[in-house]
């Protein structure tokens, strides 16, 4: 340990306030082994936890999808832009679980972290990061699922294989979930802090946005009048564009996917100044 | 020397009483209510803070204006008493929260021991545990790594290692978390009352590397305890706090006796009616108070000293066989030593109405340490009817049979003191 001399830096200063955009990456950075302790953390808790845990994986998304094929298949008779059902709803399930455990962990951060938040210091970034990688590992093996859903239909029912060059857009599209699930947790934790109530809000409001999105429907069988609250939903191009690239059936351009990026990062922004702010100050209130 | 930690003109203002209450239904309800005229309908009637005397607004001081600088290496004791903002210091320190005005600045890494065992997860191995706490606490996973095989033998839990901790028992959960913190590889350390769990032998071994660690390693220690026997063999300097403010900062010794000297009063003579009794059937405890020999009220007393001890009770009916006593636990509550009215023979009719009975002990045999009493009534040969547990606290000093200043540390595994006399054998040989 070297010898502290005056002249020497402070290494460390406390103050009231931080700047708003003092984003302490950098910090951040530092902490990285423990974003990868935390995930493994998650990862072997859940799986030592239940017996069905790992089975749970596979059996929600297929038990969904044989519903959604029920009732928007069959009943409501929604378009599925010409792809085998269980293949088109499988699809969006899986992408859509990923966007929405990432966000609905998020925005409880604070809540189920006090504990720990009360005791040591470390950059509090590092937890709903810890999330949305954590939720990765879920999002791979039900990815795998569905690779063997389309497997099956190649080999034993005609059907064929579509995907395409972009597919190379895939990691960005998981990215994008990733940015906004994350932005848009942290813009909601910051106000589940103060209201707690906010959470069962949360939940439904997930749902509903689910019906924003096309998760159930394609974009091209969209209503006109809808259309336009359609578009404007970032997660649109993002769940059209990995359907383009695994089903080789979807709707994006090149604007719709430079709008999709640009707001992923504003939302995340945002969700980071006010998680960084909050952060300051939401121990002294819980 | 330079200095590790500067703290200037740090304040934290906490609001008391309701901001908001938490939900957003309530908060709509409250403001309907409002509106109409209604009362308040989640405004808790009757609910006071004694904690301090508030002043004119919600608004209160935790730390006000706190200014004090920390010399690299130095170990330091802060002492205050409950609600004197010791871990709200702490807390800023350690950046789980920020101040509201002031700055704190800092040379080196700091490692905060305020719960140990922070982030442990119970499915977990002991291994993987110290992988996690240790991240946590901010070390990169080649530093563990390199430390493990340390901190496993200093835990003691090697046989468990690959156990998950929820089958640990508490005693070594805690083992194995300070183990972790204490290999920290960290030039400031600041430690909150950690030893309060654990076996003794486990507590030595604490204290022996918290020392070992200011002296050999150079590191900066922050201690607080209540324990001034730990602070005085652990601690070169003291910060006592009082309601916010830096009381007192200097040598260790000096500031021990300052702070004993001013919590006194409050100590030695404690009125028993808040607190909580047993059955009651036909008596009840009223008061304890401790004298020293010179009888004025003391908290604060050194081996071989005589002291009284006087019960004050009331009985609602006439007793006969009536018998009071008091034993003496220490901290981690075990049981020392009983003093009992009828083993001296002392049985008087006692008629209904207040009475006070003294007893006086001439030679107290508690080593250094914290005290406490619990004193009874009951009848003969009966069960117990009025029993208040650990009614009166006191310190044992640190100091020989005739009061000057002694060393007790080594020590600790020692329950009690037995007078001997020790004299020369034989005279001076000239070999």
């Amino acid at each position: 340990m070297k010898p502290a001399t005056d002249h020497q830096p402070w290494d460390i200063r406390i103050r009231p306030s931080h700047s708003l955009f003092s984003l302490q990456l950098r910090e951040a950075w530092h902490y990285r082994d423990l974003l990868l302790l935390l995930v493994r953390r998650d990862f072997v808790s859940f799986y030592k936890q239940t017996v069905l845990g790992p089975v749970w994986f596979f059996l929600q998304p297929l038990l969904t999808t044989v519903m959604y094929v029920f009732i928007f298949g069959r009943l409501a008779g929604l378009s599925t832009d010409g792809l085998p059902q269980p293949l088109f709803y499988m699809c969006g399930i899986v992408a859509w679980n990923y966007f929405a455990e990432c966000l609905t962990k998020t925005s409880t951060v604070f809540r189920d972290n006090a504990a720990i938040f009360g005791k040591v210091y470390f950059p509090r970034l590092i937890m709903p990061l810890s999330i949305v990688v954590s939720n990765l590992v879920r999002f791979g093996v039900q990815l795998l699922l569905l690779l063997c859903m389309i497997a099956y239909y190649v080999l034993y029912q005609d059907y064929a294989f579509q995907a395409n060059a972009y597919l190379l857009l895939f990691p960005l599209m998981v990215l994008l979930m990733a940015v906004l699930g994350l932005g848009s947790g942290m813009l909601i934790s910051a106000l589940t802090t103060k209201y707690r109530d906010l959470a069962f809000l949360v939940t439904f409001g997930v749902q509903l946005f689910m019906y924003a999105t096309p998760v159930i429907y394609p974009l091209s069988s969209a209503p006109a009048a809808a259309r336009g609250i359609i578009a404007a939903n970032p997660l649109t191009p993002v769940l059209e564009g990995i359907r383009l690239g695994l089903l080789g059936r979807g709707e994006m351009s090149a604007t719709s996917l430079a709008y999709a990026v640009f707001a992923s990062l504003a939302v995340l922004l945002t969700g980071i100044i006010v998680f960084n702010r909050v952060e300051k100050t939401f121990i002294d209130s819980v | 020397m330079s200095h590790a930690i500067e703290v200037e003109g740090v304040s934290k203002l906490y609001r008391l009483g309701e901001i908001g209450t938490g939900t957003l239904s309530r908060d709509l309800h409250r403001w309907v209510a409002r509106r109409l005229g209604w009362e308040d309908p989640f405004l808790r009637v009757g609910e006071t803070n004694d904690r301090t005397v508030r002043g004119g607004g919600d608004l209160v001081y935790s730390l006000r204006d706190i200014d004090f600088a920390i010399e690299q290496g130095q170990t330091v004791g802060v002492i205050g008493r409950n609600g004197a903002g010791k871990s709200t210091l702490l807390k800023i320190l350690s950046r789980v929260t920020s101040p509201t005005t002031g700055e704190v600045r800092i040379r080196g890494r700091i490692a905060s021991l305020l719960e140990v065992g922070t982030g442990f997860h119970p499915e977990l191995t002991g291994r993987e545990n110290i992988y996690l706490n240790g991240a946590i606490l901010g070390m990169r996973k080649r530093e563990i790594r390199n430390r493990f095989d340390e901190i496993v033998a200093f835990s003691g839990v090697e046989r468990y290692i690959d156990t998950p901790v929820k089958r640990y028992s508490s005693g070594m959960y805690v083992r194995l978390a300070f183990a972790v913190a204490a290999h920290l590889e960290s030039e400031i350390l600041i430690v909150d009352e950690v030893l309060a769990v654990g076996d003794a032998e486990f507590q030595q071994k604490c204290l022996g590397k918290m020392g070992e660690v200011s002296r050999g390693e150079g590191r900066t220690i922050l201690f607080v305890s209540h324990n001034m026997a730990a602070i005085s063999t652990l601690c070169r300097q003291a910060v006592i706090l009082d309601r916010g403010r830096v009381d007192f900062m200097g040598a260790v010794h000096a500031g021990i006796d300052r702070y004993i000297r001013s919590s006194k009063t409050s100590t030695g003579d404690v009125d028993l009616t808040g607190m909580k009794h047993h059955v009651c059937l036909f008596s009840r405890l009223r008061s304890v108070q401790l004298l020293d020999e010179q009888r004025t009220v003391t908290s604060t007393l050194f081996i071989g000293n005589a002291f009284i001890l006087r019960i004050g009770f009331e009985l609602k009916e006439e007793v006969r066989n009536l018998e009071v006593g008091f034993c003496i636990n220490n901290i981690q509550g075990v049981t020392l030593v009983g003093y009992v009215s009828p083993w001296e023979g002392f049985r008087t009719h006692f008629p209904p109405g207040v009475h006070e009975v003294e007893c006086r002990v001439p030679f107290l045999q508690t080593l250094p340490g914290t005290y406490q009493m619990t004193v009874w009534v009951k009848r003969i040969g009966e069960r117990i009817d009025d029993e208040v547990e650990r009614a009166i606290e006191f310190e044992v000093l640190s100091r020989d049979i005739n009061g000057h200043p002694a060393y007790f540390d080594k020590y600790a595994e020692l329950n009690m003191f037995q007078h001997s006399a020790w004299s020369m054998a034989t005279a001076a040989s000239a070999t």
